[in-house]
């Protein structure tokens, strides 16, 4: 069958790339850095645009929650209030502090925002249009969301405050705790896929996403995966590094103007990247909804862009996280540490065994 | 359905380093656009560390609680026995029975560890 729109994005890159090699005739060497650029640029982009993409969608979903409208000022609907408030942090002095460790203060937000852009980079945008896609992808990507901790408790650390400090402990033992139910809960799926390359993955799920295959141990793995993801990136009932009335603002408080909104911006992006990892694991990242038999449905859905489908799961699941936040109360540290090392953590390694069972046993669908 | 890294650059791991400076070059510039436009003033006040406008008592970068010390080794375990397993999971059909049951053995190992670290009192915030 021929597939009347043409949705891979490797046809457009490897005609640039044709052009750069062959019609302009520049040498090897030449080409892949211009292509570099072209990427690195890309990047640059698509990360900016969507923090602020994200931060007005956050502002509008917790208005509604809340019975408000939210900002409808700058632009139609306040879509240009984020752009705003990026000029306008820009604007801030960045406040020159005396008896900090200078060099570790100026180091976290480099840490905290390489982590987020090169987990962005893992992720599968479209059919072809991925950045980095090793063999070993999603563990590479656990791997690089781990450096983030690094820079927070840097931060909290260089800053000599002492709420700076207990933020930035909290935040150290909450996202270490709830990185082995994200871990595990991706090894699970893992186990299901047979590989760990992102393409390798997203391939395996063109008759059926996981969450479908897998049926009982995969939707464990997601209601557990998406506990852990919120607490992941610090937010919703586990904000406990920046509860406001306790810790001023966690381990940022020292950090003024730009500064500071790197670690904002890094807090949205990692939401968009922990969904964007369980539209991978679960729901098949690019890949549009398939059932096997069912041709003509199938074929009805790939009419519609494999980025579209990306960035529409993606968007529903942060709304999930989103919608937790304005929710639930904060937890209390010793609930927040029992939730995960009494309960997740043990649920989730009796999910591991089932799931072991089902694929010995091929109970799976399909 | 090829959907490898773009532009067919082989070297993933060049892909990695660019995403890596892209990273570095986003931090960089704001800054430089940031200290090109924003205002500077000093006051010694300012200087101060922000403890709810109340003056500083004492070292700031002090001993802190030993509990996120207990908690970060046990992550370390089960960190770690993550990573064993990953390489299992990848090749779990073709390795069949018998890394089936090399692997049980690990794992009731890591389950008793857990066990252990549970009665023990290890798991409680004090």
């Amino acid at each position: 069958m021929i597939p009347l729109v043409i949705d891979d994005f490797s046809v457009v890159c490897d005609a640039v790339n044709n052009f750069l090699l062959y019609t302009c005739g520049l040498p090897k060497w030449l080409t892949v850095t211009i292509e570099c650029i072209g990427v690195g640029v890309g990047l640059l982009l698509a990360y900016a645009l969507l923090a602020l993409f994200y931060i007005l969608y956050e502002r509008k979903i917790c208005a509604y929650i809340q019975c408000r409208v939210g900002p409808v000022r700058v632009g139609p609907w306040g879509l240009f209030q984020s752009f705003a408030d990026m000029f306008k942090i820009l604007i801030k002095e960045l406040i020159h502090l005396d008896n900090i460790d200078r060099f570790l203060f100026a180091l976290a937000p480099y840490l905290v925002i390489i982590a987020s852009v090169i987990c962005f980079a893992v992720l599968p945008w479209g059919n072809g249009l991925q950045i980095i896609d090793f063999n070993i992808g999603i563990f590479f990507l656990i791997a690089c969301s781990s450096i983030g901790v690094l820079g927070i408790l840097l931060a909290g650390w260089s800053s000599a405050n002492k709420f700076t400090l207990i933020g930035a402990m909290r935040s150290g033992a909450q996202m270490v705790s709830y990185e082995l139910s994200v871990g595990l809960s991706i090894l699970t799926m893992v186990c299901l896929a047979g590989t760990m390359s992102v393409g390798g993955i997203v391939a395996e799920q063109e008759n059926l996403w996981f969450i479908f295959k897998g049926h009982v141990p995969a939707v464990i793995a997601f209601v557990i995966y998406m506990i852990a993801a919120t607490a992941e990136t610090n937010r919703g009932p586990f904000d406990l590094p920046e509860a406001e009335s306790e810790l001023t603002a966690g381990y940022h408080t020292e950090y003024s103007g730009i500064h500071f909104g790197f670690f904002y911006l890094a807090e949205y992006l990692n939401l968009f990247i922990v969904s964007g990892v369980a539209s991978l694991m679960f729901f098949g990242g690019w890949m549009p909804l398939h059932f096997p038999g069912w041709d003509t449905f199938n074929h009805i859905m790939d009419y519609c862009p494999s980025v579209i489908w990306f960035l529409l799961k993606c968007f529903v699941l942060s709304y999930v996280i989103i919608w937790f936040k304005w929710t639930f109360p904060r937890l209390r540290i010793d609930n927040l540490l029992a939730l995960e090392w009494k309960y997740l953590l043990p649920i989730n390694l009796a999910n591991l065994v089932l799931m072991v069972l089902i694929i010995v046993f091929g109970w799976h669908i399909v | 359905m090829t959907s490898l890294a773009i532009f067919g650059i082989e070297n993933n791991p060049l892909l990695a380093l660019v995403a890596m400076l892209t990273g570095v070059a986003l931090v960089a510039l704001a800054l430089w656009i940031a200290g090109l436009i924003s205002p500077k003033s000093y006051n010694p006040q300012k200087g101060q560390p922000y403890e709810c406008g109340i003056p500083t008592r004492g070292e700031s970068m002090s001993q802190f609680k030993v509990g996120y010390y207990l908690f970060a080794i046990l992550f370390l375990m089960f960190d770690v026995e993550t990573v064993f397993l990953f390489p299992w999971a990848v090749k779990m059909k073709a390795l069949g029975y018998e890394g089936l049951i090399s692997i049980a053995v690990f794992f009731c190992v890591l389950v008793l560890g857990l066990i252990y670290a549970w009665r023990k009192g290890a798991l409680e915030w004090k």
